[in-house]
């Protein structure tokens, strides 16, 4: 295997961290102590963990409602992400944004995104600068999406903007089979949604979106591409979400048990730690402290999100502008 | 089996009117699988509207019953061709919508939440408002679209807007906004009946409220107000959710001796203008109650009305409650910030009346 130990060790870390954060955070919501609607994505550690492998801070994502995994993966850290669910002041963006906007600008992530679709164009604007500036080699723009996203007509003009003006950027497709309860063979007239890609003229790429050495693999290939000046491509990643669409859905009412057993036995964790100690690349004891560590660390989010502080009523008007503040607060 | 009462809550003039108490979510459905059954031109469309298919078997599922449950059953009733399942493609459907509403059918769309109108606004705006003008008359679009407004569940700033001032500007559009349970009824159905395009908006806050529903097929008129609760001191108007905080306020008000009275508007295009006018003439003092930001806002449009047309009556000059100019933040407590509050509206009424 062509991964070094430490990719190795940051690839296990990051997948178990995400799976960890879903989890407590879903368990936190669930207790009343998260302020609003919680999308998870546990189940779908492989996409942006097997990506942002090659990505620095430098590099910029898009992101969705299902957007911790991929918040994570570009190394914001879970003390911030939870206490931004939990709406406190010492939240990623200071309690405004909540689960389904948490952001980081410092580390080349552009925001999850509330509407299905709209930060796709984002990460191509994204890819456009790098190109603009000439710094492709060290900034490529990386959108993540679902298969429900797929049928928004913005993914289609940013693909062939993306193409016509050869632009470093990767369309990151997670197809988790479902839109809410919508399944994609219903919403998706093609087979493969990769198979778009050809229509715009950049290549395409389906790959299991459980294996996160796949998606390594299809990452390193796309983004050197991309670095190289070579232009967007498209990669479709055939995952699964494990918990429902929100944290109150039932997935029992459009799911069926034989399909989630059969993607749970796919388990994109198990499968890497299975690998790597076959190859003997990890010991189990490598993995156990690593996961012995995460699960401090989650203790330690959780305890930090709630011992934080509210944020001050005041800083409602904060922020609407960059030069003008609102003297009214509201008409009253 | 209820009659209601005096004082009936949904307005002077109902008292006796044979009824029941219902939730505004219950009644909604109801209204449209009777406006469904009255005409087979009318179908709904929409993401998750009955929400999942069997695999194997291709039926739908009725996982999800749309959004909120709003037509859960209907799929059952009414098969997948009227209950139409959408994918994620907002300015698609609604344009499709326009277009079968050009060619005979009634469609209605449901674009869950309403901030979700943006990704369609040019179908609605070039098309759906437009195509009667400036096709000199020829056609007529009969299309109804509904989606969930408002602030205070959580849903931070993508899925809380207010906005339907912004709809209310686009001539040829017409926009309704029940506040309870008996006003979604008679909105509805006349909005689905009515052969121009209109904007059903539903405050979120209301979906789960019970209200009194008269048993009687009515419709409520576009364009036409109501009062909610009569008084002789102040005018509040209220649109959607706030004529709920009005209501609230005005409870509050008559503990320290302030008599309000209650507009429900329940249209925002075409509007109510005569009942604004009539009231101040009597009261002399008008707060308006408003969720959406104040610029170029449904307020300032009332507030410009009542200026023009009864200055004289006024004793005070006229008052705006509303949000401030900034997106829906995500937290609680800065939620409740930006929302017009009942007790905003009691001091903003005392301010006006000179108490303090
Ligand atoms: C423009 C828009 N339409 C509808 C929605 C409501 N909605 C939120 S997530 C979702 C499903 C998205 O499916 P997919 O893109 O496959 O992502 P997944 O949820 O599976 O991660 C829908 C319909 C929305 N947020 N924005
Ligand atoms: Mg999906």
């Amino acid at each position: 295997m062509d991964i070094s130990k430490e990719k190795l060790e940051w690839i296990y870390t990051t997948m178990y961290r995400i799976r960890r954060f879903e989890e407590t955070m879903l368990e936190q919501t669930l207790k009343g102590n998260s302020m609003g609607v919680a999308h998870t994505s546990d189940g779908q550690e492989a996409p942006p963990t097997g990506i942002c492998a090659h990505l620095t801070d430098k590099d910029w994502i898009g992101s969705t409602h299902r957007g911790h995994g991929h918040c994570i993966s570009k190394g914001l850290e879970t003390d911030k992400m939870m206490a931004e669910v939990f709406g406190k002041a010492t939240g990623q963006c200071g309690g405004k944004g909540g689960s389904m906007h948490i952001s980081d600008f410092s580390k080349g992530m552009l925001g999850a995104n509330g509407i299905v679709g709209a930060s796709i164009p984002l990460a191509v604007g994204a890819a456009l600068t790098a190109k603009y500036k000439g710094i492709e080699n060290e900034s490529v723009g990386v959108a993540f999406f679902g298969d429900g996203a797929s049928s928004q007509g913005v993914l289609h003009e940013a693909m062939n903007l993306a193409s016509i003006w050869d632009l470093p950027v990767i369309f990151a497709c997670e197809n988790n089979g479902y839109a809410e309860a919508t399944p994609s063979w219903y919403s998706v007239s093609a087979e493969d949604i990769a198979s778009r890609a050809e229509g715009y003229g950049m290549p395409g790429v389906v790959v299991d979106g459980m294996d996160v050495f796949a998606v390594y693999d299809a990452a390193g290939e796309a983004i050197a591409r991309a670095r190289a000046g070579e232009g967007p491509t498209f990669i479709e990643m055939k995952t699964y979400r494990y918990h429902g669409h929100f944290h109150a859905d039932d997935t029992s009412k459009y799911r069926k048990p034989e399909e989630e057993e059969h993607y749970k036995n796919l388990d994109a964790i198990n499968n890497f730690e299975r690998t790597v100690t076959k190859q003997k690349l990890m010991t189990e004891k490598q993995l156990k402290s690593i996961r012995d560590d995460i699960e401090q660390e989650m203790l330690h989010a959780v305890e930090f999100a709630l011992s934080s502080p509210m944020p001050e009523a005041s800083t409602t008007y904060d922020d609407v502008y960059v030069n003008y503040s609102n003297p009214i607060p509201g008409l009253r | 089996m209820t009659t209601s009462q005096a004082n009936s809550p949904i307005g002077p003039g109902y008292e006796g009117v044979q009824g029941k108490e219902m939730r505004f979510r219950d009644i909604f459905r109801d209204t449209l699988r009777s406006e469904m059954n009255r005409d087979q031109d009318v179908y709904l469309m929409g993401e998750d509207i009955s929400g999942g298919f069997d695999k194997d078997t291709k039926e739908p599922l009725d996982a999800w019953g749309g959004p909120f449950a709003a037509t859960k059953g209907l799929v059952q009733e009414f098969g997948p061709d009227r209950i139409r399942d959408a994918p994620i493609s907002e300015a698609g459907f609604v344009g499709a919508a326009v277009g079968s509403a050009l060619t005979g059918l009634r469609p209605v769309v449901d674009l869950m939440y309403f901030d979700f109108v943006t990704v369609a606004f040019d179908q609605l705006l070039s098309n759906a408002a437009k195509s009667r003008y400036m096709f000199g008359g020829q056609t007529k679009v009969p299309l109804t679209l509904f989606a969930r407004s408002g602030a205070g569940t959580g849903h931070a700033a993508q899925h809380s807007e207010s906005f339907y001032s912004m709809l209310a500007h686009i001539p040829g559009l017409k926009v309704v906004v029940p506040s309870d349970p008996y006003s979604v009824k008679g909105l509805l159905a006349a909005s689905i009946r009515d052969d121009d395009p209109v904007f059903v908006v539903n405050d979120k806050k209301l979906i789960n409220l019970t209200g009194f529903v008269p048993d009687e097929d009515y419709v409520i008129e576009l364009g036409k107000g109501r009062y909610m609760r009569r008084g002789a001191d102040v005018t509040l108007v209220g649109m959607s959710y706030t004529s709920v905080v009005c209501q609230q306020a005005a409870d509050q008000l008559a503990e320290i001796g302030i008599d309000a009275e209650v507009i429900d508007m329940m249209s925002l295009s075409p509007f109510d203008e005569d009942i604004l006018v009539e009231s101040v003439k009597k009261t002399n003092n008008v707060v308006i109650v408003d969720e959406d930001t104040p610029r170029a806002s449904m307020a300032s449009e009332f507030a410009a009305v009542i200026a023009d047309k009864a200055f004289d009556y006024l004793d005070a000059p006229i008052k705006r409650v509303t949000a401030p100019h900034s997106p829906v933040p995500y937290n609680r407590g800065l939620e409740i910030e930006f929302m017009p509050q009942p007790e905003d509206v009691v001091g903003t009424v005392k301010n006006t009346l000179g108490w303090e």
